[in-house]
C-alpha cells in the first residue's frame, strides 16, 4: 500500500503497538535544555532509574542565559536562571550526557544548533521539550516537542507512547515574490489553516517553492508549522539536504554515510499515497506579512488594513495590542526591533536583514537588538561583517540564545511597548507582561526598525541591476 | 499520580479560544527545578493587576469559581510552549478536568501524563457545559471517568477515551513502569535496528 513520508518513519520506530491511535515509538536522538529537563532528571533520580543511552542525548543551555558577555556563571543575577543551568550541567555529568554549556563554543538555541552540528538526520525520530522541535522536519526527520513527563520516558525508555497523527499535505509551487521568504510562506499557511487548523496533523511541505528553498529556509517553514498546531512538519529530503549534512561533524560519515544515503532516498511519500488533507498555497498571494494581534494565526499583508474583528477572540487581541480594526498596517509605530530565535537567527537571515540595514540607522527612539542564533552563527556573521553593518545601524549585537523571544532572560520589553520581532509568537505577554508583539520577517524587521513603523521591505530594497 | 475516578466540583467557563501555556503559567515561574509552589503561577497575569491586586473581572476570581475543579474551554487550549508547568500549576490550583473543542497536542499529552483529565467534545456539547458553568447554580458538575459521562443538573453527556488511557488514569499507576515492562521489546528493536539501520548508530 502507497504511504507518505510521515507514515514511513512512523513505521520504521514502531516497537509496539498500544491501541488503535497509540504506539511505542522509538525516538533516535532526544535533546534536551535547562528549564524543561530538571524534573525529568528529578523524577529519575527518585525512582532510582537509569538513562537508557546516554549517547542518544544533548543538552543545550539558551532559554534563561544573559545574552550580554559573561565569563562566569555567577555573574548571571538570576539566581533561579543560574540554578536551572548549574542543574543541567550536574544531570549531564551524573548520567555522561552531551551537554553544550553557556561557554561552549557550539553553544546556541537548540534548534539552530542541533542542525549546525549534523546531529539532525533524515529518517530519525527526535523528541525534545520544547515545541520547535519540528525544525528538523527539514532535514526529512520526524522531530516533534515533548513535555517534561514525556522528557523523563525518554530518558528512561528511549520510548515515547506516541499518537499517530494524519498526515497532511501542503502544496507550495511558484517563485516567491521579491522582498518575501520563508517566514512569509508560513505565517501564510499558518493564517490560512489557523492556530489550531492542523491540530492532530503531520504537515508536509510539497511543490516547487519548497524544492527550491535552501536548508536553512526549510527549517523557518518545518519550525513554525507548530503554530497551525502540527506536531510534526516534514520535507522529503533532497540533494541540498545530503550536501548540508556532509561534513558537519556530528554526521554519518564513510561506509555508514553511504548506506544512509541508500535509504533516505526512499524518504518521500509514494507518488499516490493519500494524505487525510490537501492545502495548496499559491505563492503569488504570498506579500510580506505581519501579525496584528496575539496568536500567530492573526496576520495580513503589510499593504493591508487591520481587518474587521470576527468574534471576542480578535477583539480581545485588538484591545491587548492598542489598536484598532481598519488602521493601515503601515502606519503603525514601534518602540523595539528584535532580530533572533530558532525561527529566524541562522546566517542567511542575518544576511537579508543587514542587506536592509546597510548604510541606515535605527530611527530614533526605536531599541533595536540582534541576537544571533548560536555562536557559530555570530561568528559567521563577524566573518562577513555583518556585525559591523548591524552595529553602524544602531543595533545592539549580542550572544547567542533565545532572548526576547520568550523573554525569560534579561531582555525584557516593558508593559505598552510595541516590539516588531522575527521570532514565532505572539501571545499576552510573551516578550513582557503587557508588551505587544508584531511578528514578521528579519528583513522586515529591519525595514521596521529604520523606519520607526511597521513598513513594507519592497520599498527599502535596493534594485537589482 | 492522582487516580481520576468520580470528581464533583465547580465548572468555570474561559470561552476564549487559543489560550496559550504562556498565559496559563507565565514565564516568571519556569525558573526552577522542582514542581511546587505554581499555584501562584497558574492565569497569574490574568488573576493579578501589576500591583499583586486580584483582578475581580477574572472567572476564577469570584465565587464559586474560585473552587472550579473543571475548566470549560475555547478551541485550541494550551496551545505554544511545551512547558508541563502550565498543567502542574493548574492541578495545583484544584482543576482536575479541561474540557474543551480541542485541546493542543503537546499540552493534552502532558495533561494525560499527570492524571488531569483532558476531554475533547464536539462544540455543541461544549457550548451546553459552557452555559451551565456560567450561571453558578448550575455550575456543580460531576465527571465519571469510568462510566465516561458528564453530568450537570438534568445534562448527561458521554465522551470517548482510549481504554489504555482510561485505565492509566483509573488507577493513577506509573506511565514509565508499564513502559520498562516492554524493556525485552525495546532491546529486540535495537538490536534489529542496528542490524538494517546501522547507520542510525553512528554518530559523528
Ligand atoms: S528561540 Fe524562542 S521558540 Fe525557539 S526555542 Fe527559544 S524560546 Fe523557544
Amino acid at each position: 500500500m502507497p504511504r507518505t513520508l510521515y507514515e514511513k518513519l512512523v513505521d520504521q520506530h514502531v516497537v509496539a503497538t498500544i491501541d488503535d491511535s497509540h504506539v511505542l515509538l522509538y525516538v533516535d536522538f532526544h535533546v534536551m535544555n535547562e528549564y524543561t529537563s530538571p524534573q525529568a532528571f528529578a523524577g529519575l533520580h527518585s525512582a532510582h532509574r537509569p538513562v537508557r543511552r546516554p549517547r542518544a542525548h544533548l543538552a543545550v543551555v539558551d532559554h534563561v542565559n544573559p545574552t550580554r558577555p559573561i565569563t562566569d556563571l555567577s555573574q548571571i543575577e538570576d539566581a533561579g536562571g543560574r540554578l536551572q543551568i548549574e542543574t543541567l550541567s550536574a544531570n549531564c555529568a551524573r548520567h555522561g550526557i552531551q551537554l553544550f554549556d553557556l561557554f561552549d563554543p557550539r553553544q546556541g538555541i537548540e534548534h539552530v544548533v542541533v542542525p549546525e552540528n549534523g546531529f539532525a538526520w533524515p529518517g530519525m525520530v527526535i523528541a525534545c521539550g520544547d515545541s520547535h522541535t519540528t525544525t528538523y522536519g527539514a532535514f526529512g526527520a520526524l522531530a516533534f516537542g515533548i513535555g517534561t513527563s514525556e522528557i523523563e520516558h525518554v530518558l528512561a525508555t528511549q520510548t515515547l507512547v506516541y499518537k499517530v497523527l494524519k498526515p497532511m499535505q501542503v502544496r507550495i509551487d511558484g517563485a516567491l515574490p521579491t522582498g518575501t521568504s520563508a517566514k512569509d510562506i508560513v505565517m501564510a499557511f499558518v493564517e490560512r489553516v489557523g492556530a489550531a487548523g492542523a491540530s492532530g496533523f503531520a504537515v508536509e511541505f510539497t511543490g516547487t517553492t519548497i524544492d527550491a528553498l535552501s536548508v536553512e529556509a526549510r527549517m523557518t517553514l518545518c519550525n513554525m508549522a507548530v503554530e497551525a498546531g502540527a506536531r510534526a512538519a516534514l520535507i522529503a529530503p533532497d540533494q541540498k539536504v545530503f550536501d548540508d549534512l556532509a561534513g558537519r561533524p556530528q554526521a554519518p560519515k564513510g561506509a555508514a554515510l553511504a548506506d544512509a544515503l541508500r535509504d533516505w532516498q526512499d524518504l518521500r511519500s509514494d507518488p499516490d499515497a493519500a494524505f487525510a488533507r490537501v492545502v495548496e498555497i499559491d505563492t503569488r498571494a504570498i506579500a510580506p506579512l505581519v501579525t496584528w494581534g496575539t496568536s500567530p494565526d492573526q496576520s495580513a499583508p503589510i499593504t493591508a488594513r487591520i481587518p474587521a474583528p470576527q468574534g471576542a477572540g480578535d477583539q480581545r487581541a485588538l484591545d491587548y495590542m492598542g489598536l484598532d480594526a481598519g488602521q493601515p498596517l503601515d502606519s503603525i509605530a514601534i518602540d523595539r526591533a528584535f532580530i533572533g530565535s530558532c525561527t529566524n537567527a541562522r546566517i542567511e537571515d542575518l544576511r537579508r536583514a543587514a542587506a536592509i540595514l546597510d548604510g541606515r540607522t535605527v530611527a530614533d527612539g526605536v531599541t533595536a537588538i540582534v541576537v544571533p542564533g548560536s555562536k557559530q552563527v555570530r561568528a559567521m556573521a563577524e566573518a562577513e561583517g555583518l556585525d559591523a553593518i548591524f552595529k553602524a545601524a544602531g543595533f545592539d549585537w549580542r550572544g547567542a540564545g533565545c532572548s526576547m523571544c520568550l523573554a525569560m532572560n534579561d531582555d525584557v520589553a516593558a508593559s505598552g511597548e510595541r516590539c516588531a520581532s522575527s521570532t514565532n509568537r505572539n501571545f499576552e505577554g510573551r516578550q513582557g507582561r503587557g508588551a505587544r508583539t508584531h511578528l514578521m520577517s528579519p528583513e522586515m524587521v529591519a525595514a521596521a526598525a529604520v523606519t520607526g513603523t511597521l513598513t513594507d521591505v519592497r520599498t527599502l530594497m535596493k534594485a537589482t541591476p | 499520580m492522582t487516580p481520576f475516578t468520580t470528581v464533583t466540583g465547580v465548572a468555570a467557563a474561559l470561552p476564549t479560544p487559543n489560550i496559550d501555556t504562556d498565559v496559563i503559567m507565565p514565564k516568571q515561574f519556569l525558573k526552577r527545578i522542582d514542581r511546587a509552589g505554581l499555584a501562584i503561577g497558574a492565569f497569574h497575569d490574568l488573576r493579578f493587576d501589576t500591583d499583586g491586586q486580584t483582578r475581580p473581572d477574572f472567572v476564577l476570581n469570584r465565587a464559586p469559581y474560585n473552587q472550579a475543579k473543571f475548566l470549560i474551554c475555547g478551541d485550541n487550549f494550551g496551545c505554544g510552549s511545551s512547558r508541563e508547568y502550565a498543567v502542574w500549576g493548574l492541578q495545583q490550583l484544584g482543576i482536575r478536568a479541561i474540557i474543551a473543542p480541542s485541546i493542543s497536542g503537546i499540552f493534552f499529552g502532558n495533561c494525560e501524563k499527570n492524571g488531569l483529565l483532558a476531554i475533547t467534545l464536539p462544540p455543541g456539547d461544549v457550548d451546553l457545559l459552557m452555559a451551565h458553568a456560567d450561571t453558578p447554580r448550575t455550575a456543580l458538575m460531576t465527571i465519571d471517568l469510568d462510566a465516561q459521562t458528564i453530568t450537570a443538573g438534568p445534562l448527561r453527556i458521554g465522551f470517548d477515551i482510549p481504554a489504555a488511557r482510561k485505565a492509566l488514569l483509573l488507577s493513577g499507576a506509573d506511565h514509565i513502569q508499564q513502559t520498562l515492562d516492554r524493556a525485552a521489546t525495546i532491546t529486540e528493536f535495537e538490536a534489529k535496528q542496528a542490524a538494517t539501520r546501522h547507520w542510525l548508530w553512528a554518530r559523528g
